[in-house]
């Protein structure tokens, strides 16, 4: 039995917390925050890719570093606890998986090595409106050379160079890989919950596109990606949680109310204890992912599943009680908890809501019983 | 990362199979006298320690193998698979031998420790009190000096296998004008001393698992003493080191059986199956999030144990999930069941009535080896570092604390 990562692994993970605390402390978070006109920190996202952890789990012979998932599980996990402003989610875990799943040799060979420097930027565009969305509701086109139709939201579209969009083409569906910098995309920035990082409406109008993986397979490909996704995701979330369960410890120790430490009182204690093991819930659902996900074992869908529900529980659950151990303070703007409160709004519906994942896992579990 | 064993353990999970295969198949079971448990695991224990799978962990000098905590993990892994009869010697074997082996002199040792290993004497442990549950240390049974005796009165309760227990473990409280902590002293005792009475509690379940124990004039030698006069509450804190890890495990129906229940049940909709419902699928979801965290927190301990490195109250978990869950899930398959679920006939009841038998159970197991609530007290104080609750029972002799019910 080794179901920990190894102690080189763990050492990637102790460098990027120091790294990350150093190079996207609060004041870089709230730089992108309060400004408007920035989406992201590009000083950061240049340095992450100086690290080479954007081609992290990329292969060698694609530019990459060719460490592994593992490696960056323990990154997205850091990634989350500093709610780092940069568009590492959407391009190492959703392009970059959409791109290693579906894409051709050529194309490998032409993007990967630009993400892994950092010159490319990539979004996933699948939704198009309120709900969930299905195979039945996709309506952006593409005719086999060009796309039409509008994604909304697609979190880094303002910025990305590059997007892999869900499309229809013909009578079924197909991913679709398309440069962002031409004239048939135009872009909307969205005003979002959460401002640390960028949104944007992104409108297609004949926009020269070519097909990722075979056609007609784009649903079954998505939802691929998106189990993918939503096991980094996941170590990002039980990262912000953790978190906000250090913020709300730290905090209750040192708060006085009554002539005694909030810390003691038992409705504070209990309140940080079940964060504990809502968290702690959580990182071993997401363990189990990061195996599945390592190995491309056939359990990966219901680990997916199961480490997503967990971890967007538990993100939730820290978030907003650390808000209530922080009292009025924890009201404020100026105080961090609402930047987790965001962030983890945002991971909760980034790669489908908790409810979807719900379903996800019981239609899994079911195949699985059954067999 | 990977779920093997490494060689050592593999080799020693194939050799502990392969005993257990000989040991207990069904024609060997037979031979074990099923309508007497009791007796049967008493003749498996007996096997066992003659094959050198009992006490895995302990010292050589006591009997023991000297392996690490992750043969003794693998050991209990595979009995589980065989339904090996283990019952009546875990608090025994778990809590207090180690607390004899701690504390007892080497001559006690001798007599004590082997025989509890073959299984041929049962222990029991005497700590909890009608007053004293949660607050253990606040109990009141008293034992008095008198030449090289105790004298000892009082009540125990909640005592697991007492009926059936040869030998006990007992704290008392020696010293009233001391604090709380500081008045308490531990014991050994013979379970058919004089004065020793023990009667079954009539749980709510309806079963009979527990028992109190009644203390008049009960006679100790000193000589029976575990460590020093004054000294006990850090004597039981040695016992209960292991309670909560013994406690943890999993009980009774869990999601895959409500999902065969739900198969085929009708959906409160009328329409189709309970497992085509989506309230239902929710709730699915979220008690298997909760049994695979704690499976899975589970094999993180283990690789900590297979790492030599000793698993910390972080095992608090466990057990709040496991029956919280519990109650949740055998509610809501009794209220799938509809009127229906009301009948706790075995014979006609889904599942042998296994969700309503659990119902009727799950309480118990809130509350036992550490309520819901102690167990998160545990998890802020020792795993988040929260400061202890105010307490007002310091420097307060413990004849002066106020008493409620």
């Amino acid at each position: 039995m080794n179901f920990d990562f190894s102690d080189e692994q763990k050492q990637l993970k102790e460098q990027a917390r120091r790294f990350l605390a150093d190079r996207s402390d609060r004041g870089v978070v709230r730089s992108v925050l309060n400004d408007a006109g920035k989406s992201f920190d590009q000083d950061l996202w240049k340095a992450v890719a100086e690290m080479g952890w954007l081609g992290a789990a990329i292969p060698e012979e694609f530019g990459g570093l060719g460490l592994g998932k593992l490696e960056l599980c323990v990154l997205a996990e850091e990634m989350g606890r500093a709610l780092a402003p940069i568009p590492f989610s959407s391009t190492a875990y959703f392009f970059t998986e959409a791109l290693l799943k579906a894409g051709s040799q050529t194309q490998k060979g032409e993007v990967l090595p630009k993400v892994a420097e950092g010159g490319v930027i990539g979004a996933f565009a699948i939704s198009e409106g309120p709900g969930a969305p299905s195979p039945g509701s996709i309506q952006t086109v593409f005719d086999g050379a060009a796309l039409t139709g509008v994604k909304i939201p697609v979190t880094d579209g303002d910025i990305a160079s590059h997007a892999v969009v869900l499309a229809r083409e013909g009578q079924s569906l197909s991913l679709v890989l398309v440069d962002l910098r031409q004239e048939g995309v135009s872009r909307d920035t969205l005003t979002t919950l959460d401002p640390t990082r960028g949104h944007a409406r992104l409108t297609f109008r004949g926009a020269k596109a070519e097909r990722l993986g075979a056609a007609g397979e784009g649903w079954d490909l998505a939802e691929a990606v998106l189990d993918r996704a939503a096991v980094l995701i996941a170590f990002e979330q039980v990262g912000g949680a953790q978190a906000c369960l250090d913020m709300a410890v730290d905090y209750a120790k040192g708060r006085y109310a009554f002539s005694r430490q909030i810390a003691s009182f038992q409705a504070i204690k209990h309140k940080l204890a079940d964060m504990y093991v809502a968290i702690e819930v959580a990182r071993s659902n997401t363990y189990y992912g990061a195996w599945a996900l390592s190995t491309d074992a056939s359990e990966l869908p219901l680990a997916a599943a199961a480490a997503r529900v967990a971890a967007c529980d538990a993100y939730y659950l820290a978030a907003k009680e650390n808000i209530q151990t922080h009292g009025g303070m924890g009201f404020t703007w100026e105080v961090d908890c609402h930047l987790f409160y965001r962030r983890a709004k945002l991971l909760s519906v980034q790669a489908g809501a908790p409810g979807v994942w719900k379903e996800k896992l019981v239609r899994r579990l079911e195949t699985k019983n059954a067999a | 990362m990977d779920f093997n064993d490494t060689p050592e353990e593999a080799a020693f999970r194939a050799e502990a199979r392969a005993w257990l295969e000989k040991t207990l198949s069904p024609a060997t079971r037979a031979a074990f006298s099923e309508d007497e448990p009791l007796k049967a695991a008493k003749a498996y224990q007996a096997l066992k320690a003659g094959a050198g799978y009992a006490g895995l962990t302990w010292r050589k000098s006591v009997g023991g193998r000297e392996l690490p905590p992750i043969f003794s993990v693998i050991f209990g892994q595979e009995e589980a698979r065989f339904q090996a009869p283990v019952g009546p010697f875990a608090i025994g074997l778990g809590m207090c031998i180690p607390t004899m082996i701690a504390f007892a002199s080497d001559d006690q040792k001798k007599r004590y420790v082997a025989p509890a290993l073959r299984g041929e004497e049962i222990w029991c442990q005497l700590f909890s009190e009608p007053s004293a549950g949660s607050d253990v240390a606040g109990l009141k049974t008293r034992a008095v000096r008198d030449g090289d005796d105790w004298v000892v009165n009082g009540q125990k309760v909640w005592t697991s296998g007492a009926h059936y227990s040869d030998y006990g473990i007992l704290l008392t409280r020696t010293n009233p004008e001391k604090e709380k902590h500081k008045g308490l002293t531990m014991f050994f005792l013979d379970m058919r001393s004089p004065g020793v009475e023990v009667r079954p509690i009539h749980q709510m379940s309806g079963g009979s698992n527990f028992n109190e124990v009644y203390f008049t004039d009960v006679r100790i030698p000193d000589a029976q003493r575990l460590g020093e006069v004054g000294d006990g509450w850090n004597v039981a804190l040695v016992t209960l080191m292991n309670e909560r890890l013994a406690v943890g495990g999993s009980n009774g129906p869990d999601y895959a059986e409500i999902l065969e229940l739900a198969r085929n049940t009708p959906a409160p909709a009328g329409r189709g199956s309970l497992l085509q419902d989506q309230a239902f699928r929710e709730k699915l979801a979220a008690w298997y999030v909760s049994a695979e965290g704690y499976t899975l927190g589970k094999y993180r301990t283990m690789t900590a144990l297979s790492k030599g490195q000793t698993p910390g109250p972080e095992s608090s978990i466990g057990k709040i999930l496991n029956a919280n869950r519990l109650q949740d899930l055998t509610n809501a398959a009794i209220e799938a069941e509809d009127h229906y679920g009301i009948i706790s006939d075995p014979a006609i009841a889904p599942e042998q009535a296994v969700f309503q038998a659990s119902y009727m159970w799950a309480p118990g197991l809130r509350i036992a080896g550490g309520t819901d609530e102690i167990l998160r007290n545990i998890i802020a104080e020792r795993v988040l570092g929260l400061p202890q609750d105010v307490r007002v029972d310091k420097g307060v002799a413990f004849k002066d604390l106020p008493t409620g019910r």
